[in-house]
């Protein structure tokens, strides 16, 4: 009887040494994640304004987290209008919201791309949001005509020796 | 630096810890990498991209090269496009990596290690050209979904493995085998076990072909994660989804493969010609097997502004699917005269070939210059876009670079 309570406490006391053990090699290893992560976070060099200024821009922060700059949607990309939550948190869960800013289609197409997702990508019923997404797709972003080619643009020149 | 490593490698053997599962292979993930659970946001450093590749998706990660980022002959790792339909699959282990063969037109189904295909069969190395089937998409009118690719998604590396062929006869192939069928590790968008990304395949003799890998080494190493690594199919020359990554299972198989992105409109152009904009039923859409001749001019950038009176040294590569380039050409005119260019022979079968112009401007002024290759059948590119699509594949029209005399 006694033997086994002697052994109970000695488990309890592993136990809780373990616990101990665990807990400071988790906050260790959670330390110099957060470290590697951010090299230069115990380091001043001249580049640690520029590299923090791409952060904030890539990673808002939990307040800013649905940000509009110059009418765009920081987070997504996608242009500021009537609509715009709705596609967010219905498009963007399966794949980047760039498949949808780099895309231009009218009405038709726009509604048989959502029919194919439903179909064969386990896409949800959209029930009243439908019209909502579609009706935002077909105004920001429609087909521009192209021709049969188009000039060369966006040409940044340089001098060639 | 090297204590930083170091540290790395230390860090991430206790992340296991804390994603509360192995990372195996911390040692020999990508430099760069990290697993998903703390993923970079970082595309260039996770992958180690150029910073000039063009990122066209996150989710999945589709990044495209830009013409004068493919000048290397071999394309080194830092210039690959890379085309993903899902996600690339978490903690891979090579030691205990297999490759199965089965199907209908199998004789057995047999799995072999990694290190078996890498022991058992004789190893080869090509040079060759993957290019996306939906590369040049973004030219189209009326444009077609999906990632709009503009002229980055072709890459032509070295890569080294054993050669499908052995593998299959090695199992055993019925008399009445068609088609071999890809299967993978990535993971569905919508993170879906019962679904597949994609699982393309190849007809019975593109499989057998001497240049049809299962491939273990891109460029003479490891190949790199978001290119398949440890195991990848490689079959130049024809639309780089043939070229299944993560490779686990091959089926052979007695019909055509109805995989993911087999079937519908995936990867198939309209049998006959179709005109802009027209719809077209399923059952009217072909499966495209070799890719058309197409080249690029690799060097200079587009945009380069030169003195008068200066000849330019333009260089790029040449390709032509299943096909040799025999002729290559470039016009500063747009298209009313056109003079040759050097055309080197391919390394091998599948591989791009080289060339190169000496290229002089009578006048000030702005120029275009195009170049034009011209494959063994006589076929060259188009100078506006070719027959539209549906799904924008196959835009093979001529490269085009900007050039000011001054």
């Amino acid at each position: 009887m006694e033997d086994q309570t002697k052994f109970k406490l000695q488990v309890k006391a592993i136990y809780r040494l373990l616990l101990g053990i665990f807990g400071l090699f988790a906050i260790a290893a959670f330390t110099i994640l957060v470290i590697l992560l951010n090299p230069n976070m115990l380091k001043k060099s001249n580049s640690q304004i520029e590299e923090i200024a791409v952060e904030y821009t890539a990673v808002p922060s939990e307040e800013d987290f649905d940000k509009i700059e110059n009418g765009i949607h920081v987070r997504t990309g996608l242009v500021d209008a009537e609509g715009l939550m709705t596609v967010v948190n219905n498009c963007t869960n399966c794949h980047s919201a760039k498949l949808v800013t780099q895309n231009k289609m009218n009405k038709e197409r726009w509604i048989s791309t959502i029919r194919w997702m439903q179909e064969t990508q386990n896409l949800w019923d959209l029930g009243p949001n439908e019209d909502i997404i579609i009706n935002y797709l077909v105004t920001n972003y429609p087909p521009t005509k192209k021709g049969r080619r188009e000039n060369l643009k966006n040409i940044e020149w340089y001098t060639l020796n | 630096m090297k204590r930083r490593n170091f540290v790395t490698r230390t860090a991430l053997g206790s992340l296991s810890l804390l994603i509360g599962a192995e990372v195996v292979f911390a040692d020999t993930m990508p430099k760069g990498y990290r697993p998903l659970a703390i993923q970079d946001p970082d595309p260039f450093k996770m992958f180690n991209k150029d910073k000039g590749m063009e990122v066209l998706n996150d989710k999945p990660w589709n990044i495209e090269a830009k013409a004068h980022l493919l000048d290397d002959k071999i394309t080194p790792n830092s210039s690959m496009f890379i085309r993903n339909n899902g996600l690339i699959p978490e903690n891979i282990d090579a030691s205990t990596w297999t490759l199965t063969i089965d199907g209908e037109s199998a004789n057995e189904s047999k799995t072999y290690s990694l290190a078996e295909l890498k022991t058992k069969f004789r190893q080869y190395t090509y040079q060759l050209t993957l290019e996306c089937g939906g590369n040049g998409r973004s030219e189209f009118d009326p444009p077609a979904k999906g990632n709009q690719w503009t002229v980055g998604a072709v890459s032509c590396a070295n890569w080294t493995g054993i050669r499908l062929r052995d593998v299959l006869e090695d199992v055993g192939i019925k008399s009445d085998a068609v088609y071999i069928g890809y299967h993978a590790a990535d993971v569905h968008l919508s993170r879906d076990p019962q679904k597949e990304p994609i699982s393309r395949g190849a007809p019975m003799p593109k499989a057998m072909q001497d240049e049809t890998l299962i491939a273990f080494k891109m460029n003479g190493k490891d190949i790199p994660l978001a290119h398949g690594y440890p195991l990848r199919l490689v079959a130049g020359g024809w639309p780089a989804s043939v070229s299944g990554k993560w490779l686990t299972r091959i089926s052979v198989r007695n019909i055509v493969h109805d995989g993911t992105k087999m079937t519908g409109t995936a990867y198939r152009v309209p049998c006959n010609p179709v005109a802009p904009g027209e719809k077209v039923k399923d059952e009217d859409m072909c499966i495209i097997e070799s890719m058309p001749v197409k080249s690029l001019i690799t060097y200079p950038k587009t945009g380069a502004t030169i003195k008068e009176g200066k000849s330019l040294n333009i260089r790029g590569h040449a390709w032509a699917g299943e096909l040799e380039v025999s002729k290559m050409e470039y016009s500063i005119d747009f298209g009313s005269t056109w003079s040759d260019c050097d055309l080197e022979q391919p390394t091998n079968r599948l591989a791009w070939q080289h060339f190169s112009a000496n290229v002089d401007f009578p006048k000030k002024g702005y120029y275009e210059v195009w170049a034009r290759a011209m494959d063994s059948q006589g076929i060259s590119q188009p100078m506006l876009l070719p027959g539209w699509n549906p799904k924008g594949y196959l835009n093979n029209a001529c490269h085009r670079i900007a050039i000011k005399v001054v």
